[in-house]
Order: C-alpha cells, then structure tokens, then sequence
C-alpha cells in the first residue's frame, strides 16, 4: 500500500532555486536522459507502453501507444509538441509545474524526442503566464549550454531542438490540431480528422502532441522503471498525478496523490470545506467534464471511475462549489467562455453557444420562460458530437449535469433571480466586512 | 516604416527560430505589440512582407488571440479573472470595484494612460482565487481592497512585486519575453508558494513519499492492444484514432502539405 501523498513531480517544490540547471541536477536530474540515450529509441516506447502512463491532458490515451503510433517508415522528419496551453477553467498543475521544476519537462522533452525519431520539438505554452515563459526561456538555454539540447548531446550523435512558443490567449489552442494550427502561425481552429497528427501533424509531417504531466512523467519512468511507475494506482490507471483542488475548500491547491484516491479523502487531508459550508457540486477534471455531487465523494478519482459516474477524469481539476453556490450562475459563466472561445469553424458550436447564453441569462436574472430547460437540452443536443472538435461538446457537459442534478434551480429561473435565491456575496472567499465595506 | 532596425532584425530572428518561418507569427506579433504599443498597421505590413504572405492573413490572425491588441494599450494590463470559480470566489466584485476605482470599463484604460483594465479567462491559478494579473504575472488570492492598492501603486510608479514571479515591469517589456527574448528576471520570485505547496507540505509533514524505486509492482491492467487502449480512453476521439489505424485511409498521403 502506497502513501496517500507520493510526491514526485512535486517533489521538489519546496526546494530554494529548483528552476536552475544546477539544482536540477544535484537530485539526479538529466540522469534519466542518459539512461534513456543509451536505449534504442523503440525500447523506450516499449517502457512508456508497459508502464501504463496515460495522457494526463484529458484524454487519457495510453502515452507509448501514442508514440508507437509514428509510422517511422516516413521520410518527412517527426515533431514533438508539447501542449503547455493550459487553460480548461478549473485546471492549475502544468503551470506551477513548469514555474518550479521547468528542467523536468525539458528532460522529458528530450527522451520523448529520441523515443520517436524527433530532431525537433516545442512546447506551446499559453502567452498569459510571463514568468512560467521567462523559467522555460531560462531552462532550455541552460540545456544547450550543458549539451542536453542541440547537436550530438551528451555524445550520443542523437541531435534536438527545442523551441518555446508562447500562445496568444485563445482556450481553443488546447485542442491538439488548433494548437497546430497555431503553431503554423495561423488562427487556431481545429483540423478535420483523419488524418490524424501521427500521420500528418505539424507541417502535415508525423508528430506526437502530450500534454505537460504526461511528459513530464517520463524521467521518473525511465529512472524507476515501469514496474516502479504501476506499484502506484489502480489496475488500469497507473502511477501518480497531480490533483488540483480550489473553491470552498479550507485548503486549496496541488496535490500529487496515486490515481484513485478519493475527493473525501482530498479534501480531508486539507482539513475539510471551508468554515460551516457543505459541498454542493463539484467538477471532477475542469469546466467540460460532467457536474458532480456529494454523491460521489468516495468515488476512485480514476479514469475508469469517474467514466462509469458518467463524466471525465479530466485533467483533475476539482473545483469545489458550496451550498452557498447558485448552479445557475456558474453555469451560465461557464457558457460565456465557451461561447467567448468558440474559434467560430463549426455552426453548431458557434451558434449553438450564443443561443444557450441568451436562455441561461434569462433563466439567470429569473426571467426565464416557459419550455427554456427543454430548448437547453434540444440545444445541447445538437451541439453535441457536430463539431470538429471538443469544445461544443465540453459546452454541454455542464448544463445537462446541471439540469440532471439541479433542475429545480433551473426551474425557480422562470420567477427569480438567482442572485436572490443565492446571494453572491454567501460565496466569496474574502470576509463578509469587506464585502460589504 | 516606424519600427527601428534593431527590431527588425529581430523579428527576421524570430522568423528562423523554425522550420517554416510563419511558425514565428505569433512571437512576431508579441515583439510588434512590445516595440509599438499594440498591434499597429506597420506591424502587420512588415509581419507579412517578413514571412512572404499577405496583410490581410496577419490581420487575421491579430484578430483570433485575445492578446493581441489593435488599440494603443496603457502602460500596464490588469486583469481580473471572472471565470466561474475565481467570480464565486469574489472575482466579480473585485472586477466591479476596479471598473469604478478606475473609472473605465472592461478592455478600457485610465485617463492617466497607466492601466488598461480587461476582465480575462481562467488563467491556471485556481487554486489561489481570486486571481488578477498585472501584465501576466499572478497576484493571488485577491480582496477588492488588495486590488485597489496594487492598481493604485502602479499608477503612482511605486514598485509592484507579483505574488509569485518577479517585479512589475510593463506590459510591453512583458511582451518582449513572451515575444522570445530574456530579460534577466528569471531569479526572482520563489520555486513555488501558497496553495501549490499544500500537498506537498502535508506529505513532508506525515513523512508521506512515493515508492522507493526498487519497489514492485503489477503491470496487468495495462492496455496491451489498441481496442483495449480505446476501451480505457474516455473520448472518443481516442476511439476514433483507433478506428483510424486500422483504416485503408490511415496509409499516409504524401505530398499534401500546403
């Protein structure tokens, strides 16, 4: 039995100057990267596989499977991308990540180029975070200076590039093929599938796009081993993760836990909600993934666990919503962002959107009218699977869980705001005094 | 043409970073906004005359990223997270004060040219809501009175220290780095803070670690075959990606690329 906490990715989060090359490497950094250069590149694919890391950007897709996907017999060159576009409401892992420790995902970078053939990499990471650019700036000229980047490193006659590419505010980069678009220099909007990326990705050259976790995970794979990786987790959702808790908790934050412990036992460690309040609802991996309830507070927070309460594991991003809490509101605010962030390619999601705001205002200010959770749920319906990508989908997901979970609510929109029913100030973190200073 | 040959040469710079220049548009379009103040029509000519495509596809692109700016911007960008979470958590009165402190509204700048104030999305500090930034650099858990006090420095010229990053500059010097170019700050600020470090501590408190790395463990549940590997996913676009392996279209087409 493994601890509640296994600190790994995090492990060296409290240490003074971590961001540096120089202490990067005084607890065994770039130590993994030499083992795995001396390894033909298949090898490590075949490690990542039998480890049973998968995609911690969502999906959940099995990693080496991913990369095994490269057909190797292309001439074009291969890319690695790094999606470090963090932006799924409710999701904070990748950047503090990259903020304390950029070197491990620096060192990630470069196994999982040399896993599949990569002479060039990148990490997309989102423009709004200046100093998570300057400490991956910083960190990749350290890695050329040392050899680890570039040309023949560490002697191995392997050569990588890395470029760091800072987005410019769009939530739609997140998905795979708009953030290559974007990384072409275009508008980000998502591609048709097929092809797929590993046929024709980056410059419709094969290319392999994880997220931060996931690659970040990988040294600690080839140092440990897969056998090390599969002794945390459960039977089909190995090793550990970063949980990421906010809201009416008493102690919010990061938290790097074994896949499968429970958001009771989360929330527990951090000393229970918040002064007199009682969880409400509460998404399990951001704002796409389907509302939950105190239902399911000892629910495994796995992959398998979460899909059979019929919604996602996500990117385990827990955000805790009190009784003090008008689901309506929340998902109303939930809606705008879709709708600011719909990147206007597909009708369903581009229109279908701006008419959900419109039914969920009114049903907001208590001016809904008769037959408005119906066309909610007509409209979510025929946005849902009708568009390229993901985004139109993950704007449904809160709603109907809303209106499965809370119809009510929904129903008191028809006569009263929900601002009288839930007073917005009940909900602030800050002292009732300023509130009302 | 405005743009000083210094800045020109570095935009040619960030143009060869890749391997197909228009990789570098977005970098671009940062270091245009840093030298400018904002996207300007310039900008956009030189972009497209660098890159070999036309005005009209630089503009398009300027206008998908919200950070992009087509209007002169002021000497600082505060914004104040107003999704879900940071809202419930006191966002929108924070939001709500600084609109009338300030005396503008949303995507508007003071008077004294200062601060453009801009209600923004969910920025990856969840964990510290409410949230706001200056020029993209994070102050954590935020009251309408601590927000006052900081927008009220900045437009004394008083140094500002985010919670966890370095000292404010201004916004165009920020896009600068975001652009591509280092500015030496990198040192400054902690490795982590706060809310990051919860788990962290309760582990070192209780003495909790990860396995020793020669422990044991068991790989049977691990997805040996791609059905399996899509039966485990939940999206169906992993399904999808496995239909497509074992699809005649998946035989790569060659030559395609634009």
């Amino acid at each position: 039995m493994t601890d509640l906490l296994t600190p790994v990715l995090t492990a060296d989060w409290g240490t003074d100057r971590a961001w540096t090359l120089e202490e990067y490497r005084r607890t065994g950094g770039y130590r993994a990267l030499e083992k795995a250069l001396a390894m033909a590149p298949a090898d490590v694919v075949e490690l990542v596989k039998e480890s049973g890391l998968r995609g911690r950007g969502g999906a959940g897709f099995p990693t080496g499977m991913k990369w095994g996907f490269i057909p190797q017999d292309n001439p074009k060159p291969k890319y690695l991308v790094v999606n470090a576009d963090e932006s799924e409401p409710g999701t904070c892992k990748d950047i503090p990540f990259m903020m304390a420790t950029p070197h491990t995902l620096i060192e990630g970078v470069i196994i999982a180029a040399h896993a599949i053939n990569a002479k060039q990499a990148f990490i997309y990471v989102r423009g709004e975070v200046l100093h998570v650019i300057r400490r991956l700036r910083a960190a990749c000229r350290e890695a050329y200076e040392a050899g680890y980047l570039g040309q023949d490193i560490l002697g191995s006659g392997v050569g990588i590039d890395l470029v760091i590419h800072a987005g410019a505010g769009a939530y739609i980069c997140g998905e795979e093929t708009a953030l290559l678009d974007s990384l072409e220099g275009r508008r980000g909007q998502p591609r048709l599938r097929p092809p797929f990326p590993a046929v024709e990705g980056l410059y419709a050259s094969p290319t392999v796009i994880n997220n931060v976790e996931s690659i970040a995970s990988v040294p600690a794979i080839v140092r440990g081993g897969h056998e090390w990786f599969a002794s945390m987790g459960t039977e089909k959702s190995k090793g550990f993760v970063i949980y990421s808790l906010s809201g009416h908790v008493r102690r919010p934050g990061q938290y790097e836990a074994p896949l499968g412990i429970t958001l009771r036992q989360l929330i527990d460690l951090g000393g229970g909600m918040r002064e007199g309040s009682e969880l409400k609802f509460w998404t399990p991996g951001g704002s796409s993934t389907p509302l939950l309830t105190a239902e399911h507070l000892d629910m495994p927070l796995d992959y398998e666990s979460v899909g059979a309460a019929g919604s996602m594991l996500g990117t385990r991003a827990l955000q805790i919503f009190d009784q003090t809490t008008s689901v309506v509101r929340c998902v109303l605010r939930w809606t705008e962002f879709y709708k600011h962030e719909s990147c206007g390619k597909c009708t369903p999601c581009r229109e279908g959107t701006w008419w959900l705001v419109q039914t969920l205002q009114r049903l907001d200010e208590g001016q809904g009218r008769e037959g408005d959770i119906d066309l909610l749920v007509d409209l979510c319906e025929n946005i849902l699977g009708r568009s390229f990508c993901a985004l139109g989908d993950g704007a449904t997901s809160p709603i109907t869980s809303a209106i499965q979970h809370f119809r009510d609510e929904f129903e008191a929109g028809l006569h009263t705001p929900s601002s009288e029913l839930f007073p917005p100030a009940a909900s602030m973190l800050f002292r009732q005094e300023e509130v009302t200073a | 043409m405005t743009l000083s040959d210094v800045t020109m040469g570095e935009l040619h710079e960030l143009a060869g970073r890749y391997p197909h220049a228009r990789s570098a548009l977005l970098p671009m379009l940062h270091l245009i906004q840093s030298a400018e103040g904002h996207v300007t029509n310039d900008g956009i000519e030189v972009c497209a005359d660098i890159l070999g495509i036309t005005a009209a596809e630089v503009s398009g692109v300027a206008t998908f990223y919200t950070m992009y700016k087509r209007r002169p911007m002021g000497e600082h960008h505060v914004g104040v997270c107003t999704n879900t979470l940071c809202a419930v958590m006191g966002g929108d009165l924070i939001f709500e004060r600084l609109k009338s402190h300030l005396d503008v509204g949303n995507d508007e700048t003071t008077d004294d040219g200062r601060v453009t104030l801009e209600h923004i999305e969910c920025n990856a500090a969840c964990d510290f809501a409410p949230v706001m930034t200056v020029n993209w650099e994070f102050f954590d858990q935020q009251t309408p009175e601590s927000a006052i006090e900081v927008v009220d420095r900045l437009r004394a010229g008083e140094p500002v220290q985010a919670t966890r990053g370095a000292t404010i500059t201004s916004w165009r010097e920020a896009e600068r780095v975001i652009a591509g170019f280092e500015d030496g700050r990198v040192d400054e600020g902690p490795t982590a803070a706060g809310a990051s470090l919860a788990g962290f501590e309760i582990a070192r408190e209780r003495g909790w670690t990860a396995p020793s790395l020669d422990a044991e463990g068991s790989t049977a549940g691990v997805a040996d075959t791609k059905q399996e590997a899509e039966e485990q996913a939940d999206t169906t676009r992993a399904g999808t990606e496995t239909l497509i392996e074992e699809s005649p279209a998946d035989t790569a087409e060659e030559g395609n690329d634009d």
